[in-house]
């Protein structure tokens, strides 16, 4: 019974602002794939975004919708998620409004382990704003705002956010994009916080400047290099070097933060009416 | 323990957490922080037992931007601070007052910039509190100088804050805050209580930011059906984002007429001995305790002391400040800043009467005897 994707989108709010090529819409595609193999109810889904290329994806979508300050979606939908734990509540952003301004966001939500899925559209690169290097962008590569080339490391965020303590954490890129559905499917039906990274393409901002002119030639990179987990396993560090991993990175079972406050609250509440008798 | 109905000795930071659960509070988020942590502690003491939900953050901005997430799903919500960590919200404050979303941030005021005085009181968050954020934006602000007072201006708080859909900071200093005084607790199912607007017609009909006579749009929850779109972008009726010029003109016109109309319900202050006053002072907050002690001393010494203790700061009172003005010839004005609500009662006197300034900025209280001084003097 899978519906169009249009069944979720806002068509009358197309097109999109997204350049030519982006990667983007791939990975919205299979946000909107994954809720729909789920059949969840679209009144019960909130979808919320911070600021940056991903993060205008909401207003695309036919759920409820808040698109919200740099950096802070994940706050915002930790106060959503308390105030009505029976939501899907799920939250899209860039590498820049996730790894930089929000990050300690994404690692406190991971602690806490509250039911919230975070896709991260990792396209390496400031793509709003033309073309800043982020906490994502590769060492060497050139950015508008490292024009002699990058000198930072970038994270791996997949191994920060399970580090932090989610409960599913997953990679997948747009050039896989049925494997990138089923990871976002698998982590919105996981009970605490689940985070998927998703390789995205901008050859606007970050492939010119850095020898992959089309999003063709980004997606072949994608193909390129990344590995699945299975195959990862057999492979030694140095034929790593310069890879990777895509598929299911961690799972775990934690407790879900919104289920130990609703015992907290049974707890306080017994106090109370023992108080009262 | 719960506020039940009674009289109660109680610190002013609990008689804020209190009252706010009585005016229906059911999410907050905080970050510890002097001289404002009490109202967090009483809240995560106090929230679950009436099925509300209580959240440490790890930061500020987390904090207001979970309370502003909240709202949306439909609880009341509250959020507390001091000077830095004010400093820090006022990013989500203006999303706030730009989407229309209701909810309280509590700031007991210290001494500042910076780390100042953590301890200490000070009123030097005044002009912030209004402008604190970038953009005109409607913001109202509240100001108690009593433990009871706080009770009862913070039910009044999320009352407007629901009613108009516009943040309401509550401006404590630490002195309110940390002092325990007589607080008289109502019969909490007597309490008035207001709701926001929801909206009246089926989803699909349902324009989230087109606002009828009263210009405050209604507004549905999240997860009940309606499903509508919130940004911080300039939006137009639909919620959507819009660069045309006359959209954005409109809404950043009915933001301040919204403003304007609740003006006459959301200006609350106390007049003590104006209708002779031939020097009257201008006071809020802790000094406002201290100016009303010195108008009783200034008339058993015969002169005609008048005070206007205003409790709404903004919209700023400035119709009572006119009316003292035509008579009195001087209005002092005790602050513990540097001078900023001296500005706005200038404004409104308009050169009718004198206006003075008395500042004290050196983390201690103002004393009666200073404002008595200087109203001898004008």
């Amino acid at each position: 019974m899978a519906m169009p994707v249009t069944h979720y989108l806002r068509t009358s709010k197309m097109p999109h602002i997204w350049c030519a090529g982006c990667g983007h819409g791939i990975v919205l595609g299979a946000v909107l794939r994954a809720i729909d193999s789920l059949g969840l109810d679209k009144d019960q889904v909130c979808v919320v975004s911070g600021i940056g290329c991903a993060s205008r994806a909401p207003g695309y979508l036919d759920f409820n919708t808040l698109h919200t300050t740099h950096g802070r979606a994940i706050a915002f939908a930790t106060g959503i998620k308390m105030a009505k734990p029976e939501l899907k509540v799920i939250v899209l952003t860039g590498d820049g409004d996730a790894a930089a301004i929000g990050g300690n966001h994404l690692i406190h939500a991971a602690r806490r382990n509250i039911g919230i899925t975070t896709v991260c559209f990792n396209n390496s690169i400031y793509g709003m704003t033309s073309g800043q290097y982020s906490p994502m962008t590769p060492t060497g590569s050139l950015a508008s705002t490292a024009p002699y080339g990058n000198i930072e490391e970038p994270f791996d965020l997949c191994d920060l956010v399970y580090a932090a303590g989610a409960s599913y954490v997953a990679r997948g890129t747009a050039y896989h994009a049925l494997l990138l559905s089923k990871l976002i499917a698998k982590a919105i039906a996981t009970e605490g916080f689940s985070f998927v990274e998703a390789i995205t393409q901008c050859p606007t901002y970050y492939g010119r400047r850095n020898n992959m002119r089309s999003a063709v030639d980004m997606l072949k990179w994608q193909k390129e290099h990344a590995v699945p987990v299975a195959a990862a396993a057999k492979m030694s560090a140095e034929e790593l070097v310069g890879k990777f991993r895509i598929g299911e990175l961690g799972t775990r079972t934690r407790p879900e933060y919104t289920g130990r406050y609703a015992a907290v609250i049974e707890a306080a509440q017994k106090e109370e009416a023992e108080e009262d008798a | 323990m719960l506020s039940k109905a009674g009289t109660r000795l109680m610190q002013g930071n609990e008689a804020c957490a209190e009252g706010a659960i009585a005016a229906g509070l059911r999410f907050f988020a905080g970050y510890p922080i002097t001289p404002s942590t009490e109202i967090a502690e009483e809240l995560a003491l106090l929230l679950p037992k009436v099925g509300g939900k209580f959240i440490q953050m790890e930061d500020e901005i987390a904090s207001i931007s979970a309370i502003i997430g909240a709202s949306l799903a439909g609880a009341k919500s509250m959020t507390a601070t001091s000077g830095p960590g004010f400093s820090l919200k006022q990013e989500g404050i203006g999303f706030a007052s730009y989407t229309e979303v209701p909810c309280v941030i509590v700031n007991v005021q210290r001494v500042g910039p910076s780390t100042g005085v953590p301890t200490a009181p000070a009123q030097g968050d005044v002009m912030q509190a209004r402008w604190g954020t970038h953009g005109d934006h409607p913001v109202i602000v509240l100001c108690p100088s009593s433990v009871a007072e706080t009770f009862t201006l913070i039910i009044e708080a999320f009352n407007i804050s629901e009613r108009w859909r516009i943040p309401v900071i509550f401006l404590m200093d630490e002195v309110v805050a940390h002092m325990r005084e007589k607080v008289v607790v109502p019969d909490v199912s007597r309490i008035r209580l207001a709701e926001r607007p929801r909206p009246q017609v089926a989803p699909d009909q349902y324009l989230p930011y087109a606002a009828g006579e009263d210009l405050v749009p209604p507004m549905a929850d999240f997860g009940s059906g309606y499903r509508y779109h919130v940004t911080g972008l300039t939006h137009d009726q639909t919620g959507f984002p819009t660069t045309k010029a006359p959209e954005v003109d409109a809404l950043a016109r009915r933001l301040d007429a919204k403003m304007k109309r609740a003006a006459p319900h959301v200006t609350f202050v106390d007049e003590l001995l104006v209708d002779d006053a031939e020097v009257a002072v201008f006071a809020y907050g802790v000094t406002a305790r201290a100016a009303a002690k010195a108008v009783r001393d200034a008339r058993a010494q015969g002169l005609k002391a008048g005070l206007i203790k205003a409790k709404t700061l903004w919209p700023f009172p400035s119709e009572h400040v006119r009316r003292v003005a035509e008579r009195a010839r001087a209005i002092v004005v005790p602050e513990m800043n540097m001078g900023q609500l001296v500005l706005e009662v200038e404004r409104a006197s308009a050169g009718r009467a004198n206006v003075v300034g008395l500042s004290r900025v050196d983390a201690e209280p103002i004393t009666p005897d200073e404002i008595l001084a200087k109203l001898r003097e004008v």
